[in-house]
């Protein structure tokens, strides 16, 4: 392509744009609002999965030694423990340790005075690698021979997982629908701005332009389309955001849900949100030329 | 050159347009293609400009065989050919000037090149000094002249003209066929279809007459047989 072919296609591009000013305003409009409706669900199903990443480095199944078992047989216990499926690690606790451990949770003095080690079970912690196959982790701890007893908080968990599918499937379906119904606005505002130009255009194949040269000016206003609702998108997201980070942690039940500060992800998203606008302004137009440019 | 040879074309609602034209016409001719209407003229020139296509025979236009053409060719077939139509087809919104820089950027000319050949083909139909005004401040005539610029401005080696003085009154008319007779001494084949009669027989060139889409006279002047 020559510079002043592409100079020329910029120019008649941004120009289409004005000539319809409040139809390309309002593709633009849907278009921000539907990248801001995908962009927020995908940001609430990322953050649950961070959320479910970290309950999952640190949720732990608790196996108590039955009581009387000596060192050599609770080590065999840690060992057949280590062995299960979905086991990430185990982790042993004596008895004294749990005990110095619930002294410093507790607040109750009397409590405290009277606690004594012999209170407390030997242990083990069992740390999972899948947090959606907790509960038959934990009943394959419950069947080891010298494991007495077992603590699993599975409601945790299944909220947990529950939030992130949710999260996760609503989102994808979003994307899949916003998808099409920004391609459609944008390729029907295309559509409005060809059916203007059909003159000229009807000029430009007696003259002998490629179906290319007479496509590029086109092209070019849904890329700006999709990239100037990409911009406004983006920044409405930011805002978004940060206002429901900020009234996440300002809540009081809230408080032990740990948001990711956007600073730590904008880039990702600015790059997503870009090549969606894009993908949407340049996928608009070419569905709106296609049928346009035949014979 | 341009080459037909036992062209038919029936369209698509079963009208038989043309049935069997052959005709040739030589690099730098110009030919008057008259009949009366619903002859079959205007279906010769899209078949030419690779508009439509022919249900059988063949047809040559400067190089291009039109029945092999390809998608990509048929804009390099139209830069060698400049269609003039009876109601100018002049982009409204657009001055001269940019009627004519429109039609040579769309083949791709640099700005230089158009700031460079604009002034000489509006010299060359005496437009030089309306480049900045609108179609709808213009004369007929003069709206037929820019679109003789803007066919001639891409420098075509074949001018075809479909009826180009259907909306002119005589005086401009003259004129008109004056100005397409000084573009065919410069260099360039040109075949004006029309059905004026006196207008043709003011010229002594090449007539070919066409009647329920056959070819029934071949010769200088419109009453030649
Ligand atoms: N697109 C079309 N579809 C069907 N019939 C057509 C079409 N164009 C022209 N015709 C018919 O073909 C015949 C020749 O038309 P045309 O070539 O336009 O004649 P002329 O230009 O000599 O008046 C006429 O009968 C006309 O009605
Ligand atoms: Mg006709």
């Amino acid at each position: 392509m020559q510079r002043h072919d592409f100079t020329y296609f910029v120019q008649e591009g941004v120009s289409n744009l004005f000539s319809h000013g409040f139809m390309s305003f309002a593709a633009v409009g849907i278009t921000v609002a539907c990248l801001l409706i995908m962009g927020t669900f995908s940001l609430v199903a990322y953050n649950a999965e961070m959320l479910l990443k970290t309950l999952e480095s640190e949720y732990e199944i608790l196996a108590f030694v039955e009581e009387g078992y000596h060192d050599a047989l609770t080590q065999q216990v840690g060992e057949k423990l280590r062995q299960l499926p979905n086991v990430k690690s185990v982790e042993f606790i004596t008895r004294q340790e749990a005990m110095d451990a619930f002294e410093q949770r507790t607040l109750d003095d009397y409590t405290r005075a009277h606690l004594d080690p012999n209170m407390f079970r030997d242990r083990y912690a069992v740390f999972v690698e899948d947090l959606n196959l907790v509960r038959q982790t934990a009943k394959e701890v419950r069947d080891v021979a010298g494991v007495g007893d077992v603590r699993v908080d599975e409601d945790i968990a299944g909220g947990f997982i529950l939030v992130r599918n949710v999260a996760g499937a609503v989102s994808l379906a979003l994307v899949a629908v916003l998808l099409v119904v920004s391609v459609f606005i944008i390729s029907n505002t295309i559509r409005l701005t060809t059916f203007d130009r059909r003159d000229e255009i009807a000029i430009m194949k007696m003259v002998g332009a490629t179906n290319s040269f007479i496509r590029w000016p086109f092209v070019y206003e849904g890329f700006f389309l999709g990239l100037l609702s990409s911009l406004i998108a983006f920044g409405l997201q930011w805002l978004v955001y940060a206002t429901m980070a900020q009234s996440i942690s300002a809540a009081d039940t809230l408080q032990f849900l740990r948001v990711v500060p956007f600073a730590d992800i904008w880039k990702p998203v600015a790059l997503t949100f870009t090549a969606a606008g894009m993908v949407i302004g340049v996928g608009g137009s070419l569905t709106a030329i296609r049928k346009f440019l035949q014979v | 050159m341009i080459r037909l040879k036992d062209v038919e074309k029936e369209y698509e609602n079963g009208t038989y347009a043309l049935r069997g034209i052959t005709l040739t016409i030589d690099d730098g001719e110009f030919v008057f293609l008259v009949g009366p209407s619903g002859s079959g003229k205007s279906t010769i020139i899209k078949l030419l400009t690779g508009e439509i296509m022919p249900t059988s025979g063949r047809i040559v236009v400067n190089g291009f065989s039109l029945t092999k053409i390809s998608d990509r060719q048929i804009p390099l077939l139209r830069r060698s050919i400049g269609v003039i139509f009876q109601d100018f087809r002049l982009i409204e919104k657009k001055t001269v000037y940019e009627n004519l820089s429109f039609a040579m950027r769309a083949v791709g000319a640099s700005p230089r090149a158009i700031r460079s050949r604009i002034p000489y083909v509006l010299e060359l139909v005496g437009l030089e000094e309306k480049a900045n005004q609108y179609p709808h401040e213009l004369s007929g005539g003069e709206q037929q002249r820019v679109a003789i610029a803007r066919a001639l401005v891409n420098n075509p080696n074949t001018i075809i003209a479909d009826e180009p003085t259907g909306n002119l009154d005589p005086a401009r008319s003259l004129e008109i066929m004056r100005l397409l007779g000084r573009i065919n001494e410069l260099g360039t084949t040109v075949v004006v279809v029309t059905h004026e009669r006196d207008l043709v027989n003011r010229f002594r060139k090449r007539v070919v007459m066409l009647e329920q889409g056959l070819v029934t006279g071949d010769g200088v002047g419109y009453e030649a047989k």
